[in-house]
């Protein structure tokens, strides 16, 4: 049934009866066993990730979920070097939840967020291709009699270095998985790879401009109804009552259903006309507790935490009140961040199928685990009834993560028509009102300098909502929500950049009923507009030149400075910009890169032009530098669209936006030049996706102050009466 | 009952006249390749050409459609060559998620009839098309690609 969706994903697996898991040093579980695990054309799997046809094809399963950042190639790129397969050759296709289950998670996580496809899974993929190869040796060797020690592999082809014989991976495919797999198998040196680091071309672009592509939105099955759904648009709100008698003699209708406590849906024989009734059906909703609930009050409950005495200490080192009492002079700024709607381009969708015994659901997912554990919640079935397909995602940017209420909501309506398959596709109004949004933050900052222009003493208090606290409450540390502070923690993947004698970081929580969710970048977006634009204020009011005044207190992070020297030496900081041009710098770490930019703007009145923006970034190892470059620049779009012009705003308890044209995005006549500086230093593997995100900002708002003297500390600049042009 | 004829074929479509082009498109004809992002006109993942102008095909009612050329995505190539769009598409790996994209090659093949040879304010004048993914600067670089080829 799946053979009409895309090229990756359309495979289930046969899997033979010994094939049960066996632990390898991975520390993941690698199936093997005496009977071969066979794709569904009848092709042997050397192990869980590797799949040789006899002609030669090379198939690399990826668990992770490629929407546009470009993982299936990089850790295809992953598994073949190891594997010393023709990249030629490379295909990949996804495992499903399903299948991942009943082999006891050969394929590790699913989860496709945090910018972790390629830092956190490339050890395992590595080694799958490099076990792989070692199998294929082995059975060529075991054909010519021979020790394969002789022999070595390169380009799909075994030789045996004697006496010059070879063959290919698809003739010993056969023989190669039913060897045993070895215990360890060393990995490459890096300075040996040929295909991590090289700039190969994506393997999933043909599709995408012809139109063959096959997205979520765009499935069909046989037999298949449409549907469209209104959820509460207060949080919190339930349906009280609706006339179905009022729609259901609409063209093409079949039901009219409540889905929940929470929704209505409208399942007609096609979208259009489903969601023509849905707009015509009259609801009345129970709004529930939040229905007064404003932007206003909660920015007053916010400003509220940003003096209060209880909080959530993530740094405290030595007196920082005493420091900035004691300064010679002390600054202070408050700044707030909105809510955010991800507002992929496709809109929220998924398909179900529901029978007593089966459920399947069909859907553009970052996280088909979690798409199937939703899919067993609402259906009600156990793990071996139930199935989920991964379709092509229209962009993901952390919606189709963490979340899958689309997902439940399409079972639920599946439920209600079993036998049938239901394409449950929201309106791009629902998506915007029914968001899990980037969590709305307001921040004040404290510092104090010395009679030289030393930062002393620095306080920064965060005040606003926790993701955590709403979607993984068990990740709490005593409370204390730690991916608040992203890019401002005193260790790990988010290190904080500088070196303040006395320092306190805290977050006075204070939820909403607004349901928050991971936004590209999450808390990074912020926090480095608050940390980077502050310290242009402190570096102003020490009198000191921007750069200088942030090198001092980098002498501790090399790698920090080494981005963000990088930008400053290619943008010419120090040196004249040309007439009317000002510059803004910005750095953090974040999501275990290291990431700086230099945005170069002009301003005409109400109107900037953001001209260019060099960045740089130290991912540790970068897979695919072209898919880097495109990861960067399509970042500051995100990014920069944010900043400029789009935020939710709620008014009587629900999301004001309701499409586009009042949270708008970016064009092409408002797109910088971006010059990309990718300088892995080695040894470690940032991410990609995000971490350069959060340094558009900060350095465009860094730049426009020094174009304008005016520093502006509250989000979108389109409600300063600024616009980007 | 509306007659289209999209991609050189003609097709009877069964629909109230003021259904969008969009949905007869994806929903009567079943070519998929025309994506709904806003259904306002505002984002562009609709794009198509009528009678070789790009049109917005989502807020295009089909009886607008009856007696034009309508050309989707999937009729841009010619006798299994793509079109030169697609190719400095393909050149220069511009699509990330991609579902924007087929509105963006075809706003852009009207752009190069109309203009040959676009100067950067012409493709800003012209190409108002959203793309979260944020594909610009690979667009720009590959619309004067095409120009070339």
């Amino acid at each position: 049934m799946i053979t009409k969706t895309p090229k990756v994903g359309r495979r289930s697996f046969i899997v033979g009866s010994a094939a049960v898991g066996a632990g390898l040093a991975l520390g993941l579980k690698i199936p093997f066993g005496t009977s071969v695990v066979r794709a569904q054309d009848g092709s042997p799997e050397i192990n869980a990730w590797i799949v040789i046809r006899p002609d030669d094809t090379v198939v690399i399963r990826v668990a992770r979920s490629e929407m546009g950042q470009g993982t299936i190639t990089g850790l295809a790129q992953m598994a073949a070097e190891e594997l010393e397969c023709d990249w030629s050759k490379v295909t990949t296709e996804y495992p499903t939840p399903g299948q991942s289950v009943a082999r006891k998670r050969p394929w590790g996580n699913f989860s496709t967020g945090g910018s972790r496809g390629i830092r956190e899974s490339n050890e395992y993929v590595r080694k799958g291709g490099a076990t792989a190869r070692v199998m294929l040796v082995q059975a060529a060797a075991d054909t010519w009699k021979v020790p394969a020690s002789e022999c070595s592999a390169a380009n799909s082809v075994i030789t045996h270095k004697p006496t010059g014989r070879t063959v290919s991976y698809g003739k010993v495919a056969e023989a190669a998985a039913k060897v045993t797999p070895p215990a360890d198998v060393p990995l490459k040196d890096p300075k040996d790879w040929k295909i991590i680091g090289k700039s190969v071309k994506r393997l999933d672009t043909i599709d995408k401009v012809t139109g063959a592509q096959v997205y979520g939105a765009d499935l069909k099955l046989p037999g298949m109804l449409n549907a469209t759904i209104k959820e509460s648009p207060v949080f919190g709100g339930k349906v009280q009552s609706f006339e179905a008698d009022k729609v259901k003699s609409m063209p093409g209708v079949r039901h009219v259903l409540k889905v929940g406590e929470t929704a209505v849906a409208v399942v007609a024989d096609t979208w259009w006309q489903a969601k023509t009734a849905l707009d015509a059906l009259p609801i009345k909703w129970d709004e529930g507790p939040n229905a007064k609930v404003s932007s206003a009050s909660i920015a007053e409950t916010l400003k509220a935490g940003l003096d209060a005495d209880q909080t959530f200490v993530r740094t405290q080192v030595g007196d920082v009140k005493g420091a900035i009492a004691g300064a010679a002079k002390k600054v202070e700024a408050v700044y707030a961040y909105p809510f955010l709607n991800h507002a992929p381009m496709e809109p929220m969708n998924a398909t179900a199928k529901y029978t007593a015994d089966k459920c399947e659901v069909w859907v553009p997912t970052q996280n088909g685990e979690a798409a199937f554990a939703a899919t067993l919640a609402a259906s009600g079935l156990p793990a071996d009834k139930c199935e989920v397909y991964k379709i092509n995602l229209g962009g993901g940017f952390g919606r189709r993560g963490a979340f899958h209420d689309y997902v439940t909501q399409a079972v639920l309506i599946a439920k209600q028509v079993p036998g049938t398959p239901v394409k449950l596709l929201w309106t791009r109004e629902e998506d915007m009102v029914q968001g899990r949004y980037h969590p709305v933050m307001q921040a004040k900052l404290t510092g104090g300098l010395d009679a030289n222009g030393n930062l002393v003493g620095l306080h920064l208090r965060l005040s606003g909502q926790s993701i955590l606290a709403a979607v993984f409450p068990q990740n709490l540390q005593d409370g204390r929500d730690n991916a608040t502070f992203q890019g401002l923690d005193p260790s790990g993947d988010f290190t904080l950049g500088y070196t303040v004698p006395n320092l306190l970081i805290d977050h006075a929580m204070r939820n909403t009923h607004v349901p928050p969710g991971f936004w590209r970048g999450v808390n990074i977006n912020q926090n480095a507009i608050f940390l980077e634009c502050f310290m242009d204020e402190l570096a102003k009011a020490a009198g000191q030149d921007a750069l200088e005044f942030r090198r001092k207190l980098m002498t501790k992070h090399p790698k920090h400075l080494a981005v963000l020297n990088a930008v400053a030496d290619r943008a010419g900081w120090g040196k004249p910009a040309p007439q009317g041009v000002h510059r803004g710098l910005a750095h953090m770490m974040a999501f275990g890169s290291y990431v700086a930019a230099c945005a170069e703007v002009s301003v005409n009145g109400d109107k900037v032009k953001v001209r260019r923006i060099v960045c740089a970034t130290d991912c540790g190892n970068a897979v695919n530098p072209a898919q880097i470059e495109r990861q960067i620049a399509g970042s500051f779009v995100y990014g920069l669209s944010a900043v400029f012009m789009e935020e939710c705003t709620v008014k009587d308890g629900r999301i004001e936006q309701t499409n586009f044209h009042s949270f708008d995005s970016m064009r092409i006549a408002q797109m910088p030049k971006v010059e990309s500086i990718i300088m892995p230093s080695g040894g470690f593997w940032g991410g990609v996706g995000e971490p350069t995100i959060c340094v558009a900002a900060p350095a465009v708002l860094n730049a426009y102050a020094n174009a304008t003297g005016k520093r502006i500390r509250t989000f979108p600049l389109k409600n300063h009466g600024i616009q980007m042009v | 009952m509306a007659r289209l004829t999209i991609n050189g074929k003609t097709s009877e479509v069964n629909v109230d006249p003021n259904t969008p082009l969009l949905w007869a498109i994806r929903e009567q004809v079943g070519l998929t390749g025309t994506k709904y992002g806003c259904g306002v006109a505002l984002c562009g993942a609709c794009t198509v050409h009528m009678d070789g102008r790009a049109v917005r095909s989502c807020v295009t009612p089909v009886s607008t459609a009856v007696g034009k050329k309508v050309t989707t995505i999937e009729g841009l190539a010619t006798n299994g060559s793509l079109h030169k769009v697609q190719k400095a598409w393909v050149d220069n790996e511009v699509p990330q998620c991609g579902y924007c994209q087929a509105g963006m090659i075809m706003a852009v093949a009207a752009l190069l009839r109309e203009k040959p040879k676009p100067t950067d304010a012409d493709i800003d004048a012209s190409i108002t098309n959203i793309c979260r993914c944020g594909t610009f600067q690979q667009v720009r670089e590959a619309i004067h690609a095409a120009a070339k080829a």
